[in-house]
């Protein structure tokens, strides 16, 4: 058992879940397409091309056209700006949200908390994705509506996970030390509770991401995300729906693309889990 | 207890050696371990945690996590290699043969199944008794557990029953079938010290009238003294002695033994007074000292003004210690002897009653107190893993409060660290670790080093050490002893073990249900306890001292000094 | 006294998430841009109609009053009138209450039997080929959005193979089997892999817990300590997880409603939100949370029929 701490670092790192290296490789390709989409494409993935409408793949048109002559490929490459925004920006509101709300209602408990958490669960009440959607109708389609949006309802999760941690931390022996020795509420919630709460935020923000990624899309499906012409995924599908039959490779492209990423996330998701509830 | 030579071995372990597959490696948690047991013999497995005695017992029914592997050796019951046993074999063996009882009862009973179920189900699988019929039975056995209205006791689920009764209720579902050897795995240690003895009691009970053969697991030698004929001391995986009781206790061989028996509570020599220790009789003055809980409150019940449910943890409680002075405050579990403890340090504010130190008076909550009084009062917490912030390092755990409250200016603080680490003997290659990477009882020093860090004038222990091993303890209570004579700390120890009282204190509060059942100091109560309550708490200590020899070591009770 | 007791007391305890969530939808609708009234009766409504209507719905009162109305008005079933479907809201959504109730209880029978099977397969056979492929599937198929199920379901089954309807709700429970098979299957593979991963998660928990190491002491079966100690054990969990799972299904209706064009609730909603017809917005969503009250309520019901430590 009498490892020194850095063999027990290599050993860690040799032992780093293959899930999370396919899925952190999977997810880097896609990064690198947003980053790059001017180099990989020459087609612009607005530009209008009535003459070149509903080519198959082939060598013109490595994914095929749809029904207004844009390129596919060049419109997933594009897209995943997009989508890879929701993925990423989608988590940020809620956590940051949701980790300040449960921390100090978990802490500070009482009424405050009490009404916190009453907010709360009127909020699950709602299905998820309802509400997303009438906020969407409120404040309108389109990437605001749905960071807005998704951050007003998202937060819930950040918050039950990070109270329950919270919950259990400010009665541990050590914040108790911590009080004993006369620091400060905000010492102790941010130095001494935080970095012990986050961790099981920590493993779900991945799994978020795919929920984020999902939600997304499905907005846009539905004609409430991004708006066209500008290329997402979602919306790509939603356009090619009525061609299933003649022109098949307008919805499938972009859905292996959402399925691509979504599993590259969560197979990171899958690794991270592991990786930090078993390790030491 | 006497057994008989020309039997054969009941169970027969020979070179058992047993490797886990961990995160790092393998770890090899038995290196060819022997022993046996002949039948009707009591033998009892002695060894701290990673001693691996839990992993020997466990393999004789063949209960071997998943990640383990057996290396060599073989594990004989009535001759037959239980390692080599068919699925069917061993199944029947299993409960008809050789039982087991286990530490903790709450989780090793189905929360969701009534126990008379939990004790029958073996007899309709082993002896295809019917349902009703096994439920008969299984009445009738909890009866004989002593439990007190067993038909309608049966019908209840785990979570309505106390912790004792939960463990009576293990025990007759291990008896179900009417085995002959029972291997019971520490078997007292989640219960209470009054609890624990009437659960040993039992056992020697089922014993007498069953011919029952026990292995005895247990990190206590005093359980294993009171009940076993034979003893193994294991140790990191290996058996470093075996021997009769009064063999290992009285002439131990292995140098391990005679630390293991040195380092029990009950045989540490008891409390000296500080030499310098002076005058006044109240430095530390606690005056009806109430504190009420409030469970259940909520902002419905606060909406309709319902009056607040009342518990009363600590009712009226007065102590005074004087500069320098010990006093240990001993009761079970719910007792309210954590509750004073917290009072005082500020993290709980009392209902009503004073707390003064010197003549001062401390205000109720520790929002309300002045640093200078924060610092003069430190506490010592209980559970090694949860004492330190995981997240931080021995060096930041100990500079956080040099710097917060400036203890010393900046420049001075890697000097004041090392001093602080000096002082609670670790080595300063720690200082760079995770606290999660310490053993418990490093954890222990630096929890204390980190209260030395503000310079108190009154340490509170916890229960510093009932999550220790028993030389683990013996080391920290030393080092409590030498922190107190050379800071000429004023100590109260919180502890529900009356003997590690007896060692570091010379004054002694005995308290039940948050009231104060005995107080004065420790020689005369130890030595003639007035209250019945007292009287139990210390009958029910396992008296290791009946079984050394009278020269040897000073007997637990009747050597009282006077201060 | 007994524990049931609480079904009588609990309805009363979720009036206030009742009136959080009414709460809520009247500040989404107070929210919205532009006078709603005005919308409702479009651009040519005389001063008159609107005063009128803004009488009638309170609307020309202090906010606490407003809401006041609307709380009268909504337990009186009267949610305003809707612009699309110039017809009262009421009605709007009564009749596609059906439809979209009907997909959801099919959608979680088709997950809970697929979960069932999916984790009780992985979790018995640990370590095996089948529990990686099983685990490999749940993990990839959270990111799998439920309308490309959806479409490629359609493109196999009913454009390609021709064995279902692309579309539609039928009239009679039987049809509806066959019609809504689809949707149902689509929306419950949606949530499948969040419910298997859970559900063997905890088999395995389970499976190693002490009371289940006391019944291998006790020499009983592996099949009889899986089928009577833990499969019960770790129901617990997942039956609690059912609530959210709801809630999630009708995310998932309100898409899958919109693929294969089912005269439901959530098509209704999507409409509504393109149309800003706010009132059948408000509405719809209102009451999508009662349902998943409702639900929350059953599952409560559940856990304490399973659980004998559960006292409400």
């Amino acid at each position: 058992m009498a490892l020194s701490s850095r063999e027990r670092r290599l050993a860690s790192l040799r032992r780093l879940p293959p899930t999370l290296l396919i899925g952190g490789a999977l997810t880097a390709i896609w990064v690198a397409f947003a980053i790059f989409a001017p180099f990989l494409t020459d087609y612009d993935p607005i530009k209008v091309d009535v003459i070149q409408a509903l080519k198959p793949p082939g060598p013109d048109h490595w994914l095929g056209s749809d029904a207004i002559g844009r390129d596919i490929f060049a419109r997933i490459v594009y897209g995943a700006r997009y989508d890879l925004a929701m993925a990423f920006f989608g988590v940020v509101g809620p956590i940051i949200l949701g980790t300040a709300i449960g921390l100090a209602g978990g802490y500070f408990g009482g009424r405050i908390d009490s009404i916190l958490m009453r907010i709360l669960e009127v909020t699950v009440s709602f299905p998820y994705f309802v509400l997303v959607i009438a906020i969407v109708a409120v404040i309108g389609p389109g990437l605001k509506g749905y960071f807005i949006s998704l951050t007003l309802v998202n937060w819930v999760s950040y918050t039950r996970l990070v109270r329950s941690q919270v919950l259990v931390l400010r009665s541990a022996d050590f914040v108790l030390a911590a009080r004993g020795m006369g620091f400060g509420h905000l010492r102790i919630m941010l130095f001494h509770i935080l970095p012990n709460a986050i961790i099981p935020s920590v493993v779900f923000v991945m799994t978020d991401a795919v929920l984020a990624i999902v939600l997304g899309s499905s907005l846009g499906f539905l004609g409430l995300g991004v708006q066209p012409p500008t290329p997402e995924w979602g919306a790509m599908i939603a356009e090619g729906q009525t061609y299933l039959t003649s022109a098949w490779w307008i919805a499938i492209f972009p859905g292996i693309a959402v399925c691509s990423l979504a599993l590259g996330l969560s197979l990171v998701a899958d690794g991270l889990a592991r990786l930090l509830n078993t390790g030491p | 207890m006497s057994t008989t030579k020309e039997s054969p071995d009941l169970v027969r372990v020979e070179d058992l050696a047993m490797d886990f597959a961990t995160e790092y490696g393998t770890v090899s948690a038995l290196r060819g371990v022997s022993f046996s047991l002949k039948a009707g013999e009591v033998l009892g497995i002695v060894g701290e945690s990673g001693s691996g005695k839990t992993v020997a017992c466990r393999a004789i029914l063949r209960l071997i996590a998943d990640n383990a592997k057996v290396k060599a050796g073989r594990i004989l019951f009535e001759g037959e290699d239980v390692l080599a046993m068919d699925e069917a074999a061993l199944g029947q063996m299993r409960g008809e043969k050789v039982a087991m009882i286990f530490q903790n009862p709450s989780t090793h009973l189905d929360p969701i199944m009534a126990v008379g179920r939990q004790v029958a189900e073996g007899m309709v699988m082993h002896q295809g008794a019917t349902w009703r019929d096994a439920r008969k039975r299984a009445v009738s056995l909890l009866e004989d557990m002593q439990i007190k209205d067993a038909p309608r006791r049966a019908t209840a689920y785990p979570h309505e029953l106390s912790g004792g009764m939960r463990q009576r209720v293990m025990i007759a579902a291990a008896l179900a079938c009417r085995p002959q050897l029972l291997i019971a795995d520490e078997p007292t240690t989640a219960l209470d010290v009054t609890v624990q003895a009437q659960i040993l009691e039992l056992l020697r009970r089922i014993r007498r009238e069953r011919n029952l053969s026990i292995i005895l697991v247990s990190h206590d030698l005093g359980v294993v003294a009171e009940m076993c004929d034979r003893v193994v001391v294991m140790k990191d995986g290996a058996v470093v002695e075996v021997g009769p009781v009064e063999q290992i206790l009285n002439r131990p061989v292995a140098e391990y033994t005679r630390r293991l028996v040195a380092s029990q509570p009950s045989l540490l020599p008891p409390a000296r007074p500080i030499e310098k220790a002076t005058g006044a009789a109240s430095y530390l003055e606690v005056k009806d000292l109430e504190v009420n809980f409030y469970p259940g409150e909520s902002l419905l019940s606060w909406a309709m003004r319902k009056p607040p449910q009342i518990v009363r943890a600590v009712d009226k409680i007065s102590i005074g210690l004087r500069k320098g002075g010990s006093l240990g405050i001993v009761g079970e579990s719910g007792s309210g002897k954590s509750t004073i403890a917290r009072a005082i340090v500020g993290l709980v504010e009392p209902e009503r009653g004073s707390i003064g130190i010197a003549g001062e008076s401390l205000s109720a909550g520790l929002g309300h107190r002045q640093p200078q009084q924060l610092r003069k009062l430190q506490m010592v917490f209980q559970d090694p893993f949860m004492s330190l912030n995981p997240a931080f390092t021995v060096a930041r755990t100990l500079a956080e409060p040099l710097r917060e409250q400036s203890i010393c200016v900046e420049s001075e603080i890697p000097r004041r660290i090392q001093e602080l680490m000096g002082k609670v003997e670790l080595p300063l290659t720690l200082l760079g670790r995770k606290t999660t990477q310490l053993s418990g009882g490093q954890r222990q020093r630096v929890g204390i080093a980190r209260a030395l860090a503000m310079e108190p004038e009154i340490l509170i222990a916890d229960e510093v050490t009932s999550a220790l091993d028993v030389t683990i303890q013996a080391q920290i209570l030393g080092l409590f002893e030498r922190l107190r004579r050379e800071l000429s700390l004023t100590l109260i120890l919180i502890s529900h073990d009356l003997a590690v009282v007896r060692y570091l204190c010379e004054d002694v509060a005995v308290m039940r249900h948050g009231r104060l059942v005995e107080y004065g100091a420790t020689d005369a109560v130890l030595g003639a306890p007035q209250e019945e309550y007292t009287r139990q708490l210390i009958a029910a200590i396992p008296q290791l001292s009946r079984h050394l020899q009278a020269e040897k070591v000073v007997p637990f009770r009747v050597e009282c000094r006077s201060i | 006294m007994n524990r049931f007791s609480f079904a009588l007391r609990r309805p009363i305890q979720l009036i206030p998430v009742l009136l959080g969530i009414s709460v809520i939808t009247f500040i989404l609708l107070q929210l919205t841009p532009g006078d709603p009234v005005r919308l409702m009766l479009g651009p040519k409504a005389s001063q008159e109609a609107i005063d009128f209507v803004r009488a009638r719905y309170g609307l020309d009162q202090p906010v606490l009053l407003q809401y006041f109305y609307y709380i009268l008005n909504a337990l009186r079933g009267d949610f305003g009138q809707s612009i699309a479907f110039r017809a009262p809201v009421g009605d709007v959504i009564v009749e596609r209450i059906a439809p979209t109730t009907f997909l959801i209880l099919y959608g979680l029978l088709i997950s809970i039997s697929l979960t069932l099977v999916l984790a009780v397969a992985a979790a018995r056979n640990r370590g095996s080929w089948l529990d990686h492929i099983i685990r490999f599937i749940c993990v990839a198929g959270v990111g799998v959005p439920s309308y490309f199920i959806g479409l490629l379901l359609i493109m196999g089954l009913c454009l390609r193979l021709k064995l279902f309807p692309v579309s539609g709700y039928g009239p009679t429970i039987v049809n509806n089997l066959w019609h809504l098979f689809l949707p149902a299957l689509t929306i419950g593979i949606a949530v499948t892999p969040i419910l298997t991963r859970n559900l063997r998660a905890t088999f395995v928990q389970q499976m190693d817990a002490d009371y289940a190491t006391a019944c291998r002491s006790k020499g009983l079966t592996e099949r009889y300590i899986f089928a009577r100690h833990v499969f019960w054990n770790s129901l617990l969990p997942t039956v609690n997880l059912l609530g959210v799972v709801v809630a999630f299904l009708i995310g998932g209706t309100v898409v899958i409603e919109n693929v294969f064009n089912i005269p439901g609730l959530g098509n209704l909603l999507i409409r509504a939100v393109l149309t800003r017809d706010y009132f059948v917005v408000q509405a719809v969503a209102f009451i999508l949370a009662v349902g998943v009250v409702i639900s929350n309520f059953v599952v409560d019901l559940l856990t304490a029929l399973l659980d004998p430590r559960v006292k409400l």
